[in-house]
């Protein structure tokens, strides 16, 4: 079948270049010279996943402070280079994967390079550094317990991974490990994980391929360093019952609620067939089936939505919605009834056709900007997708019929066992 | 930039852009409506209708407007703030004709059903509810209604909860007549798009709407402040934090450059850029006064370019076992300095190198690209964002210090601690 006007507009092999280098990099480039501006995305394998249960937050930690100065230059001279000229860079600390962002003009490129292999490569951890990175992390927790959205989310990652499961824990760290976290513990935590292997780095704007290879291979192609072998995650059982915690947390006149199941990993032959149903469920138009029935219908919440999120390991799949408080049962109930719908009904073939249509047809407006593209490759890569995954998308998505879907939600969504955290105002005692 | 500007016989302003990139259009209808145009008893009123309009007219029924767009693969959204209400839609290119069909339709005949009317009061509530979960949003709503006690900007977007529970759909419907005019409506397109097509269209299905008689002109001036203002809010938190609110003036007024500049010194990145993604601010002077001397653990400032006078915010989040008053002590302290001392060249320049590099980014996405064209006409017109870069350059070291001294003066200045009382 000939691409569309549409398909040729996406990413694929003939646009994008791929090379992987000897130490184990893989550079992923696109060109677009809409603006003259230039995006970095990439990521390298060294996460929460990494950290034992007594030093939580660990990763985080240690990320935070590799972005305040190394051995080349000071925190001052950093943020003087980068911001004198209105670029940024920043890492990201993940359950399995350090990210690393970075945006300039286009003619900055190479310095920008610089500064995120120097980073990577050469932190200082300069004991002041390490100190104020310290505060400003408690900090974020007391503001973190006392975020009723936040805070929905974190217990009910609690409710369904086991402790022994990465997911099970917020990697922001808990006070007293960041408390007790020493710069030695910081400077391990990078010699030991940070290395080349299996790193990605998507290079996305105003500069040729080939311009984007070098400046990679300028500020990367010398660093060559194994990193310890990982386990294989801990299975994660099904939940056996319908297990619901409220986390009271004063002053607040709105509840959240996170209501779901674990879901399946992005490379999961369902995760596709999932990825349709959730549309269907609450996405597609203004927030899905939820949306019309506890936002439109009953009035209930300004947002209630759903998502899946695939990723390395079993990511969740769950409904999240702010209400009043006296309507968490009643939306507790509508959630579970649309859910129920999914699973005793077929998607009658018109409302299915219309997300279908929703999914395949707003990948362009996805990939508007040079950040959205850049995710797009690294998530291909990180997820053996093809480089022709954007133009193939289409068809997978046509290819999923009513059945399937059905059975996914079947298989994943029980509504006779499932988890429900909720934050905010103590139930009950509320208005 | 391959730019069309043109007015209709019934006053509705038309900007299209061509921007061939990718095969993308984005169209957006702007209304010269928003809080700015409302009062005690009707606040919230104009971010209400905005929400109404997705209820459909009787051609485009609720669920059809937006399941329509969706099952094309665009995406349609409003906003409501100071100074007008918009609503968008971004397309694939072939497709754009959806857009205005729907826009043109919803600018004369919103149904506003009693029921629907009823059932979002709620929904608008929860939303409020939201926000008073974040406590910056209540430190902000007091620190604002401080800083006016005259101009409309004093009160939220959102509105007042007791406005939200009395506004009938009377009230809502009379707003959405009085407003929803050609002559009083702004059309903004760019995309993959003949200029001269897009405009027959956009004639072909706006240019037969009614204007309205009379747009009721907004006549209120905030008088001068005449000494500083202090606002506690209390709460539980967790954390203190210090906002420093000084008048600044209007998006159309020469200083408003100046101040941009001078804010980029204090605390980082373009703030009337609006939209450009951020910077970090680690090199700025309040960065360094009050994060590296781990005082708080974050500082940032806004300057919204609006049609009136509004307020160049400062917002500081204080560290643990800290005192929100340590932290006002040495955000003032740097104020003081800037009035003192001009900046330096060096600082100017840093400014002004980041203000190109953040409207290269502002312009990036097509969408980015029609919402510019459409917001810079509501509170000045397109030539305000096309001559920023200039208008930015043109800046001296004695403009920015003539603007930390007229603007950043005690009495133009309305202080506010959040502070965290645990029960």
């Amino acid at each position: 079948m000939p691409l569309t006007r549409m398909q040729r507009a996406l990413p694929g092999p003939d646009d994008t270049l791929r090379e992987t280098l000897p130490n184990g990099i893989t550079v992923l480039a696109r060109e677009n010279f809409a603006s003259p501006a230039v995006v970095i995305h990439g990521y390298l394998e060294a996460g929460g996943e990494d950290e034992s249960l007594d030093q939580l937050g660990l990763a985080n930690f240690t990320l935070d402070v590799m972005e305040r100065g190394t051995h080349r230059r000071s925190f001052e001279q950093l943020y003087t280079e980068v911001e004198a000229v209105g670029a940024s860079f920043g890492l990201g600390a993940g359950s399995h994967l350090t990210t690393f962002t970075g945006k300039s003009l286009a003619k900055h490129l190479p310095m920008l390079c610089d500064v995120i292999s120097d980073v990577l490569r050469n932190p200082a951890f300069p004991n002041e550094q390490v100190t104020r990175a310290r505060g400003e992390i408690l900090s974020a927790i007391r503001e973190l317990k006392h975020n009723t959205r936040a805070m929905a989310n974190e217990v009910f990652h609690t409710l369904i991974y086991p402790e022994n499961h990465p997911y099970h824990w917020n990697n922001i760290g808990r006070e007293d490990t960041i408390a007790s976290i020493s710069r030695e513990a910081l400077v391990d935590f990078h010699k030991r994980f940070f290395t080349p292997r299996g790193m990605v780095i998507a290079i996305v704007g105003a500069v040729k391929v080939e311009e984007a290879l070098k400046a990679v291979k300028i500020t990367f192609a010398d660093w060559d360093k194994e990193r310890p072998t990982r386990t294989p995650l801990p299975p994660v059982p099904p939940l056996r019952e319908c297990i619901r915690k409220e986390v009271p947390i004063p002053d607040k006149t709105q509840s959240d609620l996170v209501l779901g199941w674990v879901g399946p990993p992005r490379r999961s032959a369902d995760f596709m067939t999932c990825h349709l149903a959730n549309t269907v469920l609450g996405t597609f138009g203004m927030m899905g089936r939820l949306g019309e029935t506890v936002r439109s219908q009953n009035g209930l919440a300004y947002y209630v939505y759903s998502r899946v999120d695939g990723g390395t390991g079993p990511g969740p799949w769950r409904a999240i919605a702010g209400v009043d408080p006296n309507n968490v049962d009643r939306t507790v109930t509508l959630i579970l009834q649309e859910i129920q719908k999914l699973r005793e009904e077929l998607i009658p073939a018109g409302e299915l056709a219309d997300s279908k249509s929703y999914l395949t047809g707003s990948l362009p407006l996805h990939l508007e900007t040079n950040e959205g593209v850049a995710q797009a490759l690294t998530n291909i890569e990180r997820y053996d997708l093809g480089l022709d995954y954007l133009q193939r998308y289409r068809a997978t998505i046509e290819a999923i019929t009513a059945t399937e879907v059905q059975a996914a939600v079947q298989r994943w969504m029980d509504t006779a066992q499932y988890a429900v955290a909720i934050a905010g105002p103590e139930l009950g005692k509320s208005h | 930039m391959n730019l069309l500007k043109t007015t209709l016989d019934n006053g509705l302003t038309v900007l299209v852009r061509e921007s061939h990139t990718a095969p993308v259009t984005s169209f957006w209808v702007w209304y010269r409506v928003g809080s700015r145009n409302e009062h005690l008893g009707i606040t919230g009123i104009s971010h209400w209708v905005e929400h109404m309009m997705f209820k459909g007219t009787e051609r485009w029924p609720r669920q059809k407007l937006d399941q329509t767009i969706a099952r094309e693969g665009g995406y349609l959204n409003a906003m409501t703030w100071y100074d007008f209400t918009t609503y968008y839609e971004t397309l694939p290119s072939d497709k754009i004709f959806l857009a205005l069909d729907i826009e043109a339709d919803r600018m004369s005949r919103a149904l506003f059903d009693v029921d629907e009317v009823a059932a979002e009061r709620t929904v608008i509530i929860s939303e409020r509810q939201g926000a008073e979960n974040n406590p910056l949003f209540l430190l902000d709503e007091e620190v604002a209604a401080a800083a006016f006690r005259v101009h409309p900007y004093g009160h939220d977007t959102i509105g007042h909860l007791c406005d939200l529970q009395t506004m009938t759909r009377d009230d809502l419907y009379r707003h959405y007549r009085t407003y929803y005019a050609p002559n009083n409506a702004i059309v903004a397109v760019s995309g993959d798009l003949n200029a001269g097509e897009m405009l027959r269209m956009i004639e072909q299905y706006f240019g037969a709407l009614d204007p309205s008689s009379e747009i009721p002109p907004m006549l209120a001036q905030e008088p001068s402040q005449r000494g500083e203002r202090r606002v506690w809010v209390e709460g539980n938190a967790g954390t203190d934090y210090v906002m420093l609110a000084y008048h600044s003036p209007e998006a159309t007024h020469p200083d408003l450059f100046a101040l941009t500049v001078l804010s980029t010194v204090l605390a980082g990145g373009a703030s009337s850029l609006v939209g450009s993604g951020a910077l970090t601010n680690h090199t700025s002077r309040l960065y360094r006064a009050v994060v590296e001397r781990e005082l708080a653990a974050d500082v940032s400032a806004s300057l919204i370019p609006t049609v009136d006078p509004n307020l160049y915010r400062i917002t500081a989040t204080v560290l643990p076992d800290r005192a929100a008053d340590q932290v006002e002590e040495a955000l003032l302290a740097e104020i003081k300095r800037v009035q003192r001392e001009p900046i330096s060249r060096d600082e100017l320049e840093k400014a002004k190198q980041q203000a190109q590099a953040l409207f290269a980014y502002s312009s990036e996405s097509i969408t980015n690209q029609a919402f510019w064209l459409g917001f810079s006409e509501v509170f000045a017109d397109y030539t305000w964002f096309r001559s920023y870069l200039s208008r930015l350059d043109a800046v001296t070291v004695e403009d920015v210090l003539h603007a930390a001294q007229t603007y950043l003066i005690p009495q133009n200045r309305t202080v506010g601690h959040y502070r965290s009382i645990e029960h």
